[in-house]
């Protein structure tokens, strides 16, 4: 059975998850969204994955978090309190919503993955380490090389000078 | 362990849909981004999950390298979010529509 610490989590994880779509301010609803994936790197934390979680709250809660608060304060103080939806689509989406967790869901609980549980001792982070510097090592090249391209074009898309105020100036 | 892995996985499944929903209602960029955000921290947490139970040390691996690269999409996003922003003054993606035929 689920312990309580495993519950307060899935609380709160889930809860910042639909708290960061629905808060009407765009500040509150990404520090929302910080909290929902700071809970999931406690489940990383609980699936004995710590090199992960600490990767996860280092990148996501680190980077992502200032990167996300610097681009909604660079837009315009109304537009950030601005909240416009169709009240169908909306609905539509509910929806959709409970139709993928009730069949997935069952799914899944219908599968055999209920009886699978483990005693085994938890993988040791430095086989991660090793993997990476020697198996995975062209992947890891090539994943440094993605990091960087896609920062370049990330500075370069953002400073475009050729494009001022509402329109193109070609 | 106290928790079975089905208990990871219905979690991860309830993150997923409400990053769909997320993604799906939204008319907002930054929400939009906030989505898939979602919809990829669940499949990680599915990765990892999987790879404590198996057990196996590669599903952390590919967690490892799915989380590097969803910060380089993150960077790209929100840089055309910016970029957009200084074209129409606006981030309904209702009203970027210059490439619609």
């Amino acid at each position: 059975m689920v312990d309580a610490v495993f519950l307060a989590l899935s609380v709160l994880t889930i809860g910042s998850a639909i708290a960061a779509l629905e808060i009407r301010s765009l500040i509150y609803g990404s520090i929302a969204l910080m909290l929902a994936l700071s809970g999931v790197a406690g489940f990383f934390l609980l699936l004995d994955a710590p090199f992960v979680a600490m990767f996860q709250l280092s990148v996501y809660v680190g980077s992502i978090a200032v990167l996300i608060l610097f681009t909604v304060m660079l837009v315009r103080r109304e537009l950030i309190f601005n909240k416009v939806e169709d009240k169908r689509r909306r609905y539509a989406g509910i929806a959709l919503m409970i139709v993928i967790m009730l069949g997935i869901g069952t799914i899944i609980i219908g599968s055999g993955l209920k009886t699978m549980d483990t005693n085994s001792a938890e993988v040791d982070y430095k086989k991660i380490g090793e993997d990476f510097l020697t198996y995975y090592s062209p992947a890891l090249i090539v994943m440094a090389l993605i990091l960087a391209s896609s920062i370049i074009g990330a500075m370069t898309l953002a400073r475009r000078e050729d494009v001022i105020d509402g329109q193109r100036a070609d | 362990m106290a928790n079975a892995l089905i208990d990871f996985v219905l979690v991860s499944v309830a993150l997923l849909a409400i990053g769909i929903y997320g993604i799906a209602v939204k008319r907002n960029a930054i929400r939009m981004l906030f989505g898939i955000e979602m919809v990829i921290n669940s499949a990680n947490l599915n990765l990892v999950a999987f790879s404590r139970y198996i057990p196996n040390s590669q599903g952390q691996t590919f967690a490892l390298f799915s989380i590097a690269i969803a910060a380089a999409e993150v960077a790209v996003g929100l840089a055309l979010v910016i970029v957009a922003y200084r074209m129409y003054r606006n981030i309904d993606i209702a009203d970027f529509r210059s490439l619609k035929g």
